[in-house]
């Protein structure tokens, strides 16, 4: 259907979503022309002085995807707020000036703090955290800068203002038994309603630092998905989760497209008989069987003394997240001996659990808790040279630190004949390879190596794994 | 039949009229969808009430359902329409042997030997329906772009036939379970709805619209109780039609309070896979009180 053009409306808005369009480029959501027409094609139908509907009509044109909405929510929020306040700043509009009761200039706030009774404070925002109300959690968000923000002079940063109002507001999350069993806050406060509260203190003391410069401050990029892999154990779990689920998706969506190409294997016999009914019974065209995507069966060896265990767990951990990609899958951890975990990644599903149960019963270490990649290396072909076969892929994921063992790298080149694939992933960035006791170098004339340090390079990897073979 | 609803308040009050209790953003973009004729593409977890939007967009709007489900390998054949070659070759066969070519062929690719499936069925509809092409994700990229014609302008080409367009304009979901990405194209073309499980209150008005006979009391700690095993990491987390089936169960059983026995007894009905089970009852199972209930609601951890 043909896009209408949107009318005028209230001067500026077409310009101002063109605007925010841009906004959501920038932080690198696929915002189009059609989007845009669309966009206003849906402002037309919904009224505008709801806020909801005015947010969700756009976030149902512009954002298509669940990343894509939790960039929309933040860009949203940011751009309207950054737009009023601009607006405000051009005009010259001060709270203080208009008789607010609470604005960022510190000229009477001294004896306004004083007025408020402050423990009748804590147990309304208390109160009213428990309760969800927005509106009075904004007022009294602003009631607590006034209290407690900036007795002196703040300490400039607004995360730091912000947990030290929090702290002297006494409001957490676990319950606080001590205080009586009528506060809200003796059974803890609702974890959602806490962080909205402190989004709000947020956005008032921007608010206040925006009007005692009269500018904006620089905004940031929000994208931090490109990141360097979680360096801890301890990290966060939902950000492994997160990566693995993006990377699930996208692997489903590579092997389709992959598929598409050279699809020269098999005739399929019933539908060129059926397409062959079009030209009178002689099959003029050949209709092939679709290529199905890759299957692997694959070994994973990983390194898991302190320099590197915290890749390797990750890497365990994605691999066994996309079990189902793989037909056959054994994985091992080893320092100085070898040891199977295919179990342990089976049993438990927690990130944390994991890195436990594997620093805990695995065995790995004797004596000196160096890597000893010889041994390695024998221990595995005992273990599994039976089953290597040519389709078998062998993945090794260590920084190649003999620690100035020898390297025994005729046994590894043994596995990687016997072995279909052989990848190396390292770690450590290229430039540190073959360096000090790396003996990188060594192994890589039997395997390909790839560096593997960032989220990035670790997909593109198990994209290189499942790619559909060429061959064969 | 209805006509076209004119505000996102009649769109609500009509889905819950049909027994669905619509977010705040399903009402809106079902309303942008009847207003703007857009396709909706819904994505979200299994069992969040996807089809169930279409079904009863379908029952508000008084419209014929048409249903795709899709699934790996279905191709144009079974999704557009096919040529009914059986019969084409018996008229073949019956024609007297001096007939013309011309003619026969002719003949043989009217409307007559054409078969109709699903999205074909939708197009030449005299009626407004509502298309629900369900789990888009299942299918491969070719066919992605081949609905591509379909969603953005409502007609399908057949080549002996020329284009057939859409005479009304139906209302298109599309559902995803997010398996895979779809294409930016066929995005393009969509408004997007991402459903999720709902907050405490909207699943206590679910359960308590299938199951009104269940006590209050016992169906709010019912959904607290299933707020709470969502958050656990599971392999499966529980959908709405599984509180249900569990609001079900209890009053079957007569239960007037969810003690941990109890939940122990019944959560295969909610937890189904046996990693998840152990968790569950670990996390969770401790914490509701043995015997007379204990306090009101458990906070969520």
């Amino acid at each position: 259907m043909a896009p209408r053009l949107p009318d005028p409306g209230p001067p500026g808005i077409s310009a101002r979503l063109i605007e925010l369009g841009e906004a959501l480029r920038e932080e690198g959501v696929a915002v189009g022309t059609s989007e845009l027409l669309d966009a206003f094609a849906a402002l037309e139908e919904v009224p505008w002085s709801q806020p909801e509907d005015f947010r969700e009509a756009l976030a149902a044109t512009l954002a298509k995807s669940p990343d894509d909405r939790r960039v929309f929510e933040l860009v949203f929020e940011r751009f309207f707020f950054r737009a009023t306040e601009a607006a405000a700043v051009r005009a010259g509009i001060k709270e203080g000036a208009a008789g607010g009761q609470v604005g960022g200039d510190s000229d009477g706030e001294g004896q306004q703090a004083g007025d408020i009774d402050l423990d009748a404070l804590r147990q309304q925002i208390a109160e009213a955290i428990r309760d969800g109300a927005e509106s009075a959690m904004r007022d009294l968000a602003r009631l607590a800068i006034a209290a407690f923000g900036r007795q002196g002079t703040g300490s400039g940063v607004i995360g730091v203002d912000v947990q030290r109002i929090r702290r002297q507001l006494g409001l957490r999350s676990e319950p606080q038994p001590d205080l009586p069993p009528e506060d809200p806050r003796h059974d803890g406060l609702p974890r959602d309603e806490l962080r909205r509260f402190e989004q709000l203190l947020r956005r008032e003391l921007e608010r206040g630092q925006i009007e005692r410069t009269e500018q904006l401050p620089a905004s940031r990029p929000l994208n931090e998905l490109d990141r360097a892999l979680p360096s801890g154990p301890l990290q966060d779990l939902a950000a492994v989760h997160r990566v693995v689920a993006q990377l699930r998706r996208r692997l489903a969506t590579q092997g389709m497209e992959a598929r598409g190409r050279k699809r020269h294997a098999h005739v399929d016999v019933r539908r060129t008989m059926r397409a062959s009914l079009q030209t009178g019974g002689v099959p003029v065209e050949l209709r092939f069987r679709p290529r199905r995507p890759r299957r692997p069966e694959i070994f994973v060896l990983c390194d898991v003394s302190t320099s590197v265990t915290s890749a390797s767990v990750f890497f365990l951990s994605v691999l066994h997240a996309l079990h189902d990609t793989f037909r056959k899958m054994r994985s091992f951890v080893f320092i100085e001996r070898i040891s199977e975990v295919t179990d342990v990644f089976e049993r438990e599903r927690d990130f944390a659990a994991v890195s436990d149960a594997i620093s805990r019963d695995a065995g790995v270490a004797d004596i000196s808790g160096y890597t000893d990649y010889g041994r390695v290396w024998n221990e595995f072909r005992d273990a599994v040279a039976d089953e290597l076969h040519p389709r078998a892929t062998v993945i090794v994921l260590g920084d190649a630190r003999t620690n100035g063992r020898d390297p025994r790298a005729e046994v590894f080149g043994q596995i990687a004949s016997l072995a279909g694939r052989t990848f190396w992933l390292n770690p450590e960035p290229r430039l540190y390879w073959n360096y000090g006791d790396s003996v990188i170098a060594a192994y890589e004339q039997y395997c390909q190596a790839f560096e593997c340090w960032t989220t990035q390079q670790l997909e593109d990897f198990v994209k290189a794994l499942t790619k559909p073979m060429t061959g064969v | 039949m209805a006509a076209t609803p004119t505000s996102v308040d009649q769109v609500r009050e009509g889905l819950q009229s049909v027994g669905y209790l619509p977010g705040e953003s399903t009402a809106l973009v079902s309303y942008l969808a009847t207003r703007l004729g857009k396709p909706v593409l819904v994505e979200g977890p299994a069992g969040v009430g996807k089809t169930e939007l279409a079904k009863a967009l379908a029952r508000y709007l008084d419209r014929t359902l048409v249903r795709l489900q899709c699934y790996e390998g279905l191709d144009e054949a079974k999704a557009l329409y096919e040529w009914n070659y059986r019969k084409q070759l018996l008229r073949i066969q019956a024609e007297a042997a001096d007939t013309g070519w011309d003619r026969v062929q002719d003949d043989i690719f009217g409307e007559e030997f054409l078969l109709e499936r699903p999205l074909m069925t939708a197009i030449a509809s005299p009626e407004p329906v509502v298309l629900l092409i369900d789990e888009i994700d299942k299918t491969d990229q070719e066919f992605e772009a081949m609905l591509l014609e379909v969603l953005s302008d409502f007609q399908i080409s057949i080549p002996e036939l020329g284009p057939v367009a859409a005479k009304t304009t139906p209302v298109v979901l599309l559902t995803s379970n997010n398996s895979r990405e779809l294409t930016e194209a066929l995005k393009r073309r969509c408004l997007y709805l991402w459903l999720d499980y709902p907050p405490v209150e909207q699943e206590l008005a679910i359960v308590r619209l299938h199951t009104p006979e269940l006590s209050e009391q016992v169906a709010r700690k019912l959904v607290e109780v299933v707020h709470m095993v969502r958050e656990l990491d599971l392999k499966k987390p529980p959908s709405i039609a599984e509180s249900i089936d569990w609001a079900r169960a209890l009053l079957l059983l007569g239960a007037d309070d969810i003690d941990a026995d109890l939940f122990k007894e019944t959560m295969s009905v909610i937890v189904k896979h046996r990693t998840d089970l152990d968790i569950v009852a670990e996390r969770v199972g401790v914490r509701l009180g043995p015997g007379p209930p204990s306090g009101v609601g458990s906070k969520a951890a």
